[in-house]
């Protein structure tokens, strides 16, 4: 048996490069579906209030592992084999959709109804009043949360090694698979995870100081 | 001449309180009516159905010919001719001072960039802020940030100014400066439903002061109704000393 070199070491770079891909990919993805999800949420329509929060309930009660497993076992039974990759990036968007709507409803609805009445008074209409008076006060107080969020993507991508994408969790498996020195492989895996973690954990932390600091309200 | 705001037997309920129990008045063009009252009479309700921030049950109301209580309505073009100022003054925190005022005139109006500065400039000069065009909500004093809330409403050019307790939340030192700004509007023929606690502001420059009490328009009449009360409930109001 031989000993982890940096040939090993080149694979496991490798491999986090397409968390990073997955991650962004999901994010990505999930922002977007997320943003629909919150102006659903947030809808004057009662139906459409109703139906996504059914989806949300529906989505945050699920394991992402389960959801993972629809998309790539699930549909290829009826004929619709996905590779791994979009697989997986499909389930963390279905998954973040609901995360980031539920996260962003919330800082949308924290910004005073006054507001709205306020911009609705003006003459403004629904969207304007939405991009130009909510949204930029609601961005503030989601940026911390959601940066925080982002780092929780970022770990599940793990799970996309179940269905046997490479990413950094697979790749450590195939190498310890072959090296059987799992202290060492996962450990190495686990700082690499950590290295890209940390400093968004930091950001988000400080980000929330700031806000903390930042513009208050009127009263 | 017709009116500039008419209410004919308006009823409002929240769930299954009754708030307005058949309210009816008028307001003139140019006229400035003060509508007093305890907490719960029904006064800002009233206010908020004029440009529909509530919608009523039944009753007719009418702004400048344009019936508010059609579903149909051009809820937009209403609130372009009907201004409105709160008591908490919302003014938006993220803009400064000229962007709050310019806002509406950009996205409603389409006005340009550069003549909205002007406009912006020019409505400050009527609430005496010209120094603050550049400032942020929260730098200013309550007063200074609800002479902006009505620098705001202005640069719209309203036909109707709505003020709903505007000067409630300030320190008595700052009600001054507010109401003087909207003494100075009255006088330059604004036509205004002002909801206020100020007695002696209603008194003294509203032509015309409307008691609600329980829902209904309890008594009316001219400023100096107020020295003279007719009705035990206006007189026991007013002994209340607020």
């Amino acid at each position: 048996m031989g000993g982890f070199t940096l040939i090993h070491f080149l694979y496991l770079l490798q491999a986090t490069l397409w968390t990073v891909v997955l991650t962004v990919l999901a994010f990505g993805l999930g922002s977007l579906a997320g943003f629909v999800v919150m102006l659903a949420r947030t809808a004057r329509t009662r139906w459409i209030r109703a139906v996504s929060m059914i989806y949300v309930d529906i989505i945050q009660g699920t394991p992402l592992l389960i959801v993972l497993f629809l998309i790539y076992f699930g549909l290829a039974v009826v004929g619709i084999e996905l590779p791994a990759l979009l697989a997986a990036a499909i389930s963390l968007m279905i998954y973040c959709s609901a995360f980031l709507g539920e996260i962003w409803r919330g800082c949308v609805q924290s910004v005073p109804r006054t507001q709205s009445e306020a911009a609705e008074c003006l003459g403004l209409t629904r969207w304007q009043t939405l991009t130009d008076v909510i949204l930029p006060q609601a961005m503030r107080i989601a940026t911390p949360p959601t940066v925080g969020f982002l780092v929780q993507v970022l770990k599940n991508t793990s799970l996309a090694s179940v269905v046997g994408f490479v990413e950094l969790t697979r790749a450590s498996q195939v190498i310890n698979n072959s090296l059987f020195q799992p202290f060492l492989v996962f450990g190495i895996a686990g700082a690499l995870y950590f290295a890209l973690c940390y400093p968004l954990s930091r950001l988000s932390r400080a980000l929330e100081r700031k806000l903390n600091v930042g513009r208050r309200q009127p009263a | 001449m017709s009116a500039a705001v008419s209410l004919r037997d308006v009823h409002k309920r929240f769930g299954e309180v009754e708030v307005l129990k058949g309210v009816s008045f008028d307001v003139a063009p140019g006229e400035v009516v003060a509508v007093i009252g305890r907490s719960g009479s029904g006064k800002s309700t009233a206010l908020r159905c004029v440009n529909r921030l509530e919608t009523i049950q039944s009753g007719e109301i009418e702004v400048h010919g344009r019936r508010v209580d059609d579903p149909a309505l051009d809820l937009r073009a209403l609130r372009r001719d009907v201004g409105m100022v709160f008591q908490s003054y919302n003014l938006f925190p993220h803009l400064t001072v000229a962007e709050n005022i310019t806002l509406a005139p950009r996205r409603v109006r389409k006005t340009p960039q550069s003549e909205a500065r002007h406009i912006a400039v020019e409505a400050l000069a009527r609430v005496g802020l010209s120094d603050k065009i550049d400032a942020y909500p929260e730098q200013l004093s309550g007063g200074q940030q609800q002479r902006v809330a009505i620098a705001r409403s202005l640069a719209m050019q309203p036909k109707v100014m709505l003020f709903d307790e505007v000067t409630s939340a300030l320190d008595p030192h700052l009600t001054g400066e507010v109401l003087k700004v909207m003494e100075a509007l009255a006088r330059g023929g604004m036509t205004m439903l002002v909801v206020t606690h100020e007695m002696a502001f209603a008194r003294r420059v509203a032509d015309r002061v409307i008691f609600m009490h329980t829902g209904k328009v309890w008594e009316t009449g001219a400023g100096e109704m107020l020295a003279h009360p007719q009705t035990p409930e206006l007189r026991e109001f007013l002994a209340n000393g607020l």
